[in-house]
């Protein structure tokens, strides 16, 4: 398995960038994780990959739709916290897999 | 070999000419899903495609029970074409469908519009299609963007890494 140094912590990486373990995850690894997809994180960043990663932990799906009902904020500011492709971004960022929605 | 990664997708217009909950639905979660992906989407609704975009109808779409040998029912049993024929069957049917669509997230048509164009993406009208069915921009829901011809589609079309996708 790939390993890739975030932070100065060695984290376990697939071929995409994914965390394959979500526990090596931490604030500083996110923010490192970011400035490598050109992004510096904010509040409001931060609050989106909590609520991303407290989704992925009960084991319910991701979608752009849960998003828009999460209350953090709508899908309009999603997309321009995480431009480009806001879900396969925050959730790498966020140190969880890719999601498989198709919605 | 070239590599799909030197050539990837920049821009999808999607053209949806039914007005099925399915039809528009593939349409729609296409469409989507291209925006999800970063690339820049249109969808075109055109002919029976435009109740999707009609206010009055896009609440109503249905599934149709009549000659579609794909439809069974709960357990695998065929659909008899006759039993869709009766009235209120129709109906009940696309009840059921949306209600299976609402249990995976699925939402309805003016909610999945709104993370379209929330997202960039863009939604039309076909100009002819329109004058077919005497419908007027004020007939049509906030999201589209407006009413084209297919000369002004072909334009919107232009440029390297697009796809044209008639569903």
């Amino acid at each position: 398995m790939a390993q890739k140094e975030f932070a100065g912590q060695l984290i376990d990486v697939n071929e995409e960038g994914y965390f394959t373990n979500p526990q090596q995850w931490n604030r500083e690894v996110a923010a490192a994780v970011a400035k490598e997809e050109g992004l510096d994180l904010t509040d409001n960043h931060y609050a989106i990959l909590e609520f991303l990663r407290n989704r992925y932990n009960s084991g319910e799906a991701l979608s752009i739709r849960s998003i828009n009902k999460s209350g953090i904020v709508d899908v309009k500011e999603f997309y321009s916290l995480f431009p480009g492709a806001p879900l396969k971004k925050s959730t790498k960022i966020a140190g969880i897999p890719k999601p498989s929605s198709c919605i | 070999m070239t590599n799909s990664k030197d050539f990837p997708i920049k821009k999808v217009c999607i053209i949806c000419a039914k007005g099925t909950i399915e039809d528009v639905y593939a349409a729609l979660v296409m469409t989507n899903g291209a925006v999800m992906e970063g690339i820049q989407a249109r969808l075109f609704f055109t002919f029976f495609g435009l109740d999707a975009i009609t206010k009055s109808q896009m609440k109503k779409l249905k599934t149709s029970t009549v000659g579609n040998p794909a439809l069974r029912m709960p357990g695998n049993i065929p659909f008899p074409t006759l039993l869709g024929a009766l009235p209120g069957v129709e109906a009940g049917v696309s009840a059921m469908m949306k209600s299976q669509m609402e249990k995976l997230d699925i939402p309805p048509v003016e909610e999945f519009m709104d993370l379209i164009t929330a997202g960039g993406g863009e939604i039309y009208a076909c100009k002819l299609a329109m004058d077919m069915f005497k419908l007027t921009k004020e007939d049509l829901c906030e999201y589209v963007s407006g009413v084209l011809t297919i000369g002004e589609f072909y334009e919107m079309a232009a440029g390297e890494g697009t796809q044209i996708i008639f569903t």
